[in-house]
């Protein structure tokens, strides 16, 4: 869910909406933030899966160092989306395991 | 490329690092992997703490802006997007810049690249939406999104405390804050803020485990006895769909280790800290460091030993006559002390007398 009003920081700035195509399907995002917070916004919380058990994996610290959530961004693998801004037309996938570059 | 200062994270002691050095005439270069320099400045909305020359009662998000303008103003060249990789015996520094890679070549080197949160491994702490207090912090107030709606907090440190309250701005609701001490451990008006507003904070308490599927649907939490373990028959669950680990942060030092700065062990700083002096140099000469990095504090110290560190260097450089900067060191030094006064400083303040005392204990 998106903040849009808020009591210290104000009404959300105004951003350019575009598309990112997601597992294939498309999901409404603003241009330059970044790729975790759209899918946030979107409701999505499972990022990648792990190679042996398949586990899901999301956001963990949110600013570039725990690798949690990488996600497969234009073709390429691990790529971490919580410091990857959006740009339109993107294509994320759910990464499983290490990933495949495409 | 050659520089004359290198700074290493652009937060509150890197910035402020970089702005006393420049402001005396030394070419600084200060490098940050993210987008925009401000470390965790601009997701600390709360207003400061200290006194009036400390920024009491303006936001962080605002100390944010006027040091970056600071930055700007004095001609400090800010490289972002670009990641420090590697700091070498001879102070050289391997950089990825968007360009490709780098190698920086200074004279003297501030690392201020700050902390990262500690965690808690519990049955189903990788499930989604159980995250850091500072992952949700930077998801609400930086990126404007809820990553939940109810919300249980693990740890009543100050940044457990804040992110509660930050998440009830937002919107979230708070549904616990759990403790395993038997006291509240961060400031009592952090505290009193979430509790006039509803939320429980439930000390001798803790987590026992996260259940969901592909992510956080309860919680289960139970009390604990003195030696901490779960009291049978205590246990409870909580609706909450995101859990925020708030146990504490750790120097992110892995430059200084590999550089190879001697090292000890400060529980009360948060761990395994760099050994540094009175103006913040390490044992490695040249190799300075500031805030988080050198024991996890908060900005407003962060930013006095940044200052602590930008004029000892100008002072190794000739730039000011080194009366004068022994005259604004000690300034620092005496503003430093008084962030570390009463019940939640001493322990910081002894710390850091004794990695001082370390410091200049054996040969650099």
């Amino acid at each position: 869910m998106r903040v849009l009003h808020h009591p210290i920081l104000g009404d959300a700035p105004a951003a350019r909406a575009v598309t990112i195509h997601v597992d294939g399907r498309p999901v409404q995002a603003l241009e330059g933030e970044m790729i975790a917070s759209a899918l946030t916004a979107a409701g999505i919380k499972r990022f990648r899966t792990t190679s042996r058990g398949r586990d899901p994996r999301g956001i963990f610290c949110a600013i570039g160092r725990c690798t949690d959530c990488v996600m497969e961004v234009n073709g390429r693998p691990n790529v971490r989306t919580c410091v990857t801004p959006v740009e339109a037309g993107m294509t994320v996938n759910t990464q499983v395991g290490l990933g495949v570059w495409k | 490329m050659k520089t004359e200062l290198a700074v290493i994270g652009g937060g509150p002691a890197g910035l402020c690092a970089a702005i006393e050095a420049a402001q005396r005439g030394v070419e600084v270069t200060l490098v940050d992997e993210n987008q925009r320099a401000g470390g965790q400045l601009f997701k600390q909305i709360h207003r400061f703490f200290g006194s009036e020359e400390h920024l009491a009662g303006v936001r962080g998000l605002t100390i944010g802006e006027m040091l970056l303008e600071d930055a700007r103003k004095y001609g400090v060249k800010v490289a972002l997007n670009t990641v420090a990789w590697g700091l070498f015996s001879d102070r050289q520094i391997g950089v990825t810049a968007p360009d490709g890679v780098d190698t920086l070549e200074p004279q003297k080197v501030v690392v201020a690249t700050g902390a990262i949160e500690n965690s808690l491994s519990f049955p189903g702490w990788t499930l989604p939406n159980v995250m850091g207090a500072g992952a949700a912090q930077t998801m609400v107030n930086v990126h404007r999104v809820l990553p939940g709606q109810r919300v249980l907090i693990v740890g009543s440190g100050n940044v457990g405390l804040i992110v509660a309250y930050q998440l009830l701005q937002a919107g979230a609701e708070v549904t616990a804050v759990v403790e395993a001490l038997p006291g509240i451990s961060g400031y009592q008006v952090h505290a009193s803020k979430i509790v006039r507003m509803g939320v429980p904070i439930l000390c001798r308490h803790t987590i026992l485990r996260a259940l969901g599927t592909e992510c956080v649907q309860k919680a289960e939490i139970a009390r604990v006895d003195e030696r901490f373990n779960p009291v049978p028959g205590s246990e409870r669950l909580l609706d909450v769909d995101l859990i925020c680990i708030a146990v504490g942060l750790r120097p992110l030092a892995e430059l200084c280790h590999m550089a190879g700065v001697r090292f000890e062990y400060y529980p009360a700083l948060g761990g395994h800290v760099p050994l540094h002096d009175s103006t913040m140099q390490t044992t490695l000469p040249g190799v300075y460091v500031a805030g988080d990095v050198s024991g996890i504090e908060e900005a407003s110290s962060a930013m006095e030993e940044g200052r602590l560190a930008g004029i000892a260097v100008s002072v190794a450089l000739g730039k000011v006559d080194p009366q004068a900067g022994a005259k604004d060191l000690a300034e620092a030094g005496r503003r430093l002390r008084a962030l570390r006064l009463g019940p939640y400083g001493d322990d910081r303040h002894e710390a850091k007398e004794k990695i001082v005392q370390s410091c200049g204990q054996g040969a650099r």
